[in-house]
């Protein structure tokens, strides 16, 4: 289990590299990915795998947007990456395997589980969207002192900081 | 009018439209790489309305900026740009964003502005080295997840090596998504049979959803559902015919290899 766990974080920052995503945003990517599975995993022999795939989604939202407002960061940054090990990848290869050795039945269970998977994304990203922004910022505000002062420093983008030659407005 | 007034003007005019060319560029530049029809709108729009111009309007779709501005006492403007999608730089999205936050703040001046628009566009990525090896890792820690064995990730990690190899030098700069996409499904498959025939690795299957994983329109598809969501229906619904047509590809690719074997091997199965 731990080292399922593992293998997603370290698969999300590998993507998390290819999209290019800033090098100090690694291990929020990584622990986004994590939980998505720790999640998807927990709840996979309860539910059906539609399902558990709704409810790691809306874990990776959360995370992703929290992270996003703490860190003042577009959110897309963690929640491409974040969203990889949920995306029904197997489901689209089970189909066209199935396809190919002629098991039409089979063919179409797993077809449309994928899609059954890809709704239960659509769903969970549309939900947590809708949740106002006002959330995220007062939980953000409630975070330990430790985290402020890590957000604060990290405000300015290194290369634009240097950039900076203070001038007023015309 | 009198001379000095109509200079005054021009030079008037002259700012409004470096402005509106500054905000162009920032919309430009996240277009490009990944960000959401709303995000660029947005900053267009705070761009322009920090620095003092009203009556700007941009309409964004996946692939275009169309942009005016001016009313009956000021200049007209008006700008369209073509802008085609190429891969998600996600650092420049993440940079443009902090700068229209500073420009908000009022930290830079329109000339200040661009220069830094202009050096975030030639950011320097990641090296095709590091993204090759990436992508390898995170096939095989994908292969893993799925419930691959050691040896299994051991191929995976070689087929999503080789596979980025090939993305990056032959099917990015010179084959269309379509074909690219089927290739990089039949490369993948084509790779892990021969290794699976060779008696290294113990379950295909695993070894070829993990290393068909980088083929994965993932940006275009979260992004695709976030604009459906905000009611970008045009640019939402390209978004996802993009990620359904790239799913599609890679399936057919798999599809393929997988013929052309049951043919060579005279009807044999995996």
């Amino acid at each position: 289990m731990i080292s399922q766990i593992l293998a997603a974080a370290i698969g999300t920052v590998a993507f998390s590299l290819l999209f290019s995503v800033p090098k100090i945003y690694y291990p929020y990517c990584g622990f986004i990915g994590g939980v998505g599975w720790v999640i998807y995993c927990s709840l996979i022999p309860i539910v059906s795998p539609a399902e558990a795939t709704f409810f790691a989604t809306v874990g990776v939202i959360l995370l992703s947007r929290l992270f996003a407002v703490w860190e003042r960061c577009p959110v897309t940054l963690f929640l491409i990456p974040g969203i990889f090990p949920l995306v029904p990848g197997a489901g689209v290869y089970w189909t066209s395997y199935y396809i190919v050795t002629g098991e039409l039945s089979q063919a179409s269970v797993t077809g449309f589980e994928a899609v059954k998977v890809a709704v239960a994304i659509v769903l969970g990203i549309v939900l947590i969207f809708e949740l106002p922004q006002g959330v995220f910022t007062a939980i953000a505000k409630m975070a330990p002192l430790a985290w402020k002062n890590r957000r604060n420093a990290r405000v300015k983008m290194p290369f634009i900081h240097k950039k900076k030659n203070q001038e007023e407005l015309p | 009018m009198s001379e000095e007034a109509r200079g005054l003007e021009e030079e008037k005019g002259e700012w409004e439209r470096e402005i509106l060319e500054t905000a162009m560029e920032a919309g430009h530049i996240l277009l490009e790489n990944g960000a959401e029809i709303f995000r660029v709108e947005e900053t267009i729009d705070r761009i322009c309305r920090h620095y003092g111009v009203d009556f700007a309007n941009a309409f964004v779709l996946s692939n275009g900026i169309l942009m005016t501005a001016g009313n009956v006492r000021e200049q007209y403007f008006a700008k369209v740009q073509h802008i085609p999608v190429s891969g998600a730089h996600l650092d420049r999205v993440a940079a443009v964003n902090q700068l229209s936050r500073e420009i908000e703040a009022g930290r830079y001046t329109v000339e200040q502005a661009r220069q830094i628009l202009k050096e975030i566009q030639n950011m320097p990525g990641k090296t095709k080295f590091m993204q090759i090896l990436a992508s390898g890792i995170g096939s095989g820690c994908f292969c893993y997840l799925f419930g691959g064995s050691l040896a299994d990730c051991g191929v995976a990690f070689t087929a999503g090596f080789l596979l980025y190899i090939f993305v990056l030098f032959v099917s990015g700069p010179r084959l269309s998504k379509i074909v690219g996409n089927i290739a990089g499904g039949f490369l993948v498959t084509f790779l892990c049979t021969i290794l699976y025939h060779l008696h290294i690795g113990e379950h295909l299957n695993y070894m070829i959803i993990g290393s068909i994983i980088p083929l994965v329109p993932g940006v275009p598809f979260t992004n695709a559902i976030r604009d459906i969501a905000d009611g970008d229906y045009i640019s939402g619904s390209v978004r996802m015919l993009d990620a359904l047509l790239v799913f599609f590809c890679i399936a057919l690719g798999v599809g393929l290899m997988f013929t052309v074997y049951s043919r060579v091997t005279g009807g044999a199965i995996l």
